[in-house]
């Protein structure tokens, strides 16, 4: 199979000889280098700046910078199962959105388009709110904190929107594919599995990956709700030492750990949509 | 035409069928018998290929009867498992799944519709491969044979499902010129070992030769129909004529 | 409206299910200044994240190696950053320190101002992104055929580039224009009182969580629905006959 290039370039750039490929390679990779020196020394100038003496600060972010980072910890822990339970239900809803059954495929659509157009902190609200703080079966009682029902709203939203790639993603294959497994009697569940999935599954990982992107950079809505994630606890520790000059470091801090996290997960997914894009 | 000792393997009987206002078949009735080549033939969008559909049950008919082996398709209680393996179907734009190897095209549906043996399955798919002259093809994905070899690939894959009969839906129509000849004499090969073949197709050469009977379709029903060395020399219809003498 | 109001009312005292906005006249008030909220921080973060998208594509085009690479690190530090982390950072650091005394008071930027620059720098990334795809999706073969026949760069731009791109960019805009709409809700975090934040209040005072969260939710869904009916719309009337975008 031969692998296309797209040629993402300009159309009223100078045309190089250097092959496009390594050219583009090399300067994400220099843009990533670059971005990432800047962001770390930002704040450390940052710091510099506010206080004259950059010890001061720096001592302060030093001290508090563990526990900073074991809340970012829970804001990726709340995007794994999150995103864990947003695919599953959201594969389900998907598939039920092209059901051949009138209903199901209603109830589907009506059930995404109503979690997709919903603001996932009004999501992260209904669920803090209107769920009881311990589920009871029998003697079996699970304690619901507030993180979990975090995870509970952001997968509602997840679910949404993986559902509509999932929609796409099997209505991009053509009609007559589903034909010709039919006319060789695979029932609905094998042409999903065998024929159509397959086929659509390489284009729907790029905005898959787009989604959990959005479900990252969503999960310091929790602090709102008082979950100790990265948000709240870099907003308790300004708020512990009491000096305004401590606000730029350590937000810059903060936005910091994301970008470290989120860059190279961007650039790969871009990478990926680059070489799907163009195959038919 | 048909010999009055066996029943027809096809009989259609009145279908009518509509997608939504327009009506498509207003109808249509015909028998073929087993190892009958039947073909097709009519202007565009007087519903050949939705008649072929309806044969196979991928597209319900609003009134009227399809028996296959003296079985009713047109009812609710329809096993299409059963039909569709009596059934077999070619179309016009292959239909292969792209990310299948064209052995594994062939092997799929006899193993995971009827459940068979994958090692006898695989015996069986290259023999048919050879069968339809795609000896050292096997490994190759769709995309990367002609249109000629992929439409024989699909032949081959219908053809794993032993049907009794199968459905040909302008298989030439996509093809270049040089490669409608390879598929035309598979299906040839086909006829001669005495498959029921029902074919939509715009190839009058192919219809007059292997052809033993001429259905000739205008606006939902069969105009006029018979063998073809009498249907080409003497059709009598005037739309028949005016189609002829477009065509040939 | 008597009848509105009367029906309310009987239904909260014989069912206990209350809307309060629709019997009780502050509420309403409340209510309704909160959803013109909403509507206006909408409106203004959509115009001015469009324009610093097409200003953005534009520099990011340009020949200029430093307004491109500024550009590029712009688009991925807010891309890639939370937007709720962002609004904090512009309303408690820079809002911190754009706040000094003059001869005629305390100079400040109220919370709606830096709700609506926050989210409109935030967004204004995901549009130069948006634009800068559908002028690259411009076949080069259109502007050779352009340049074949004379047309100068400002005019291959104006009458080749730019009408195609903005066609080709329609789905993606439409999308991060409805992404934007629903973050307006971002701004209850700094109190700025838009349709969640007047909500909150409402059910704080009234105890009325789920008939406020079902309220809200309508709100949204309408809301998107209409943005999305009118994109549509909108995509419909720039179609052009017989061409399909972007493949």
């Amino acid at each position: 199979m031969t692998q296309h290039t797209v040629e993402h370039q300009h159309p009223l750039s100078a045309r190089s000889s250097v092959p496009r490929g390594r050219l583009a390679r090399t300067a994400l990779t220099a843009g990533f280098v670059l971005s990432v020196i800047v962001v770390v020394t930002v704040p450390l100038y940052g710091a510099y700046a506010a206080t004259g003496t950059s010890a001061g600060t720096l001592e302060t972010l030093a001290k508090w910078a563990p526990l900073i980072l074991l809340g970012f910890g829970l804001n990726l822990l709340m995007s794994f199962i999150a995103m864990g339970i947003g695919t599953v239900a959201g594969v389900g809803l998907g598939i039920a959105q092209v059901s051949q059954v009138s209903w199901v495929r209603r109830a589907a659509w009506a059930a995404t388009e109503m979690f997709r157009n919903t603001p996932t902190l009004i999501l992260l609200f209904m669920a803090m709110f209107l769920l009881p703080f311990e589920l009871r079966f029998g003697d079996l009682v699970i304690a619901l904190p507030p993180w979990l029902k975090a995870i509970l709203g952001f997968s509602l939203s997840m679910m949404a929107y993986v559902s509509e790639i999932v929609r796409g993603g099997l209505q991009s294959i053509p009609t007559t594919q589903w034909e010709a497994a039919e006319a060789l009697a695979f029932t609905r569940r094998d042409t999903l599995r065998l024929v159509i999935i397959p086929q659509c599954f390489k284009q729907m990982l790029p905005p898959w990956m787009n989604v959990y992107a959005i479900m990252i950079m969503s999960t310091p809505l929790a602090s709102i709700l008082g979950v100790h994630e990265g948000l709240t606890i870099t907003r308790s520790a300004i708020s512990a030492e009491g000096q305004p000059e401590l606000l730029a470091p350590f937000y810059l801090f903060l936005l910091a750990l994301f970008f470290v996290y989120s860059y190279p997960i961007s650039l790969w997914t871009l990478r990926l949509e680059r070489r799907y894009a163009i195959k038919h | 035409m048909t010999d009055a000792s066996t029943l027809p393997i096809v009989r259609i009987v009145d279908v009518h069928k509509s997608f939504g206002l327009v009506p498509v078949l207003q109808g249509v009735s015909l028998d073929i018998a087993r190892g009958e080549v039947a073909c097709i033939i009519g202007p565009s969008g007087s519903g050949k290929s939705t008649l072929l559909r309806c044969i196979n049950a991928l597209v319900p008919i609003d009134q009227g009867s399809i028996l296959i082996e003296n079985e009713e398709i047109n009812t609710p209680s329809l096993d299409k498992l059963t039909l569709r393996r009596k059934v077999g179907m070619v179309f016009q734009q292959y239909n292969l799944f792209p990310h299948r190897t064209a052995l594994q095209n062939v092997m799929m549906a006899p193993i995971h519709v009827l459940k068979q043996d994958k090692a006898a399955v695989e015996t069986r798919a290259r023999a048919l491969l050879k069968k339809v002259r795609l000896e050292g093809k096997e490994d190759s994905f769709p995309g990367e044979l002609s249109g000629g070899q992929q439409q024989r690939v699909a032949i081959a894959r219908s053809l794993a499902m032993n049907p009794k009969v199968m459905l040909f839906d302008e298989v030439t129509a996509a093809l270049d010129p040089e490669t409608v000849k390879e598929v035309l004499v598979t299906i040839r090969e086909l006829a001669e070992e005495g498959m029921t073949c029902v074919l939509v197709t715009h190839e009058m050469g192919f219809a007059r030769e292997v052809g033993n009977h001429v259905y000739f379709t205008d606006k939902g029903k069969i105009v006029e129909h018979g063998p073809p060395a009498e249907f080409f020399a003497n059709a009598s219809h005037p739309r028949t004529r005016e189609f002829l003498n477009q065509i040939l | 409206m008597f009848g509105i109001d009367d029906w309310f009312r009987r239904l909260y005292d014989t069912s206990g299910i209350n809307f309060t906005y629709l019997y009780d006249a502050y509420d309403r008030g409340r209510f309704l200044a909160g959803i013109v909220l909403t509507l206006e921080l909408a409106a203004i973060c959509i115009i001015a994240s469009i324009v610093i998208g097409v200003v953005g594509a534009a520099l990011h085009g340009s020949r200029f190696r430093v307004t491109n690479a500024l550009v590029r690190g712009y688009v991925a530090l807010f891309r890639n950053t939370p937007p709720l982390v962002q609004l904090f950072f512009f309303f408690f650091v820079l809002g911190g320190l754009l706040t000094f005394k003059t001869p005629y008071g305390t100079f400040q930027l109220s919370n709606f101002t830096w709700a609506a620059i926050s989210l409109s720098v935030y967004y204004g990334s995901f549009n130069i992104e948006n634009f800068r795809a559908g002028i690259e999706s411009v076949p080069r073969t259109m502007v050779q055929a352009a340049e074949a026949l004379g047309y100068r760069k400002g005019q291959i731009y104006l009458y080749v580039i730019l009408p195609l791109a903005f066609r080709f960019s329609l789905p993606a805009l439409g999308n991060t224009l409805v992404s934007l709409v629903k973050a307006t809700s971002l701004a209850y975090a700094i109190a700025v009182p838009e349709v969640l934040y007047v909500s909150s209040e409402i059910w704080s005072d009234q105890l009325n969580v789920p008939e406020m969260m079902v309220t809200i939710m309508v709100f949204y869904v309408t809301l998107v629905s209409i943005m999305v009916y009118a994109i549509h719309r909108f995509e419909k009337r720039l179609r052009i006959p017989g061409y399909s975008a972007g493949r």
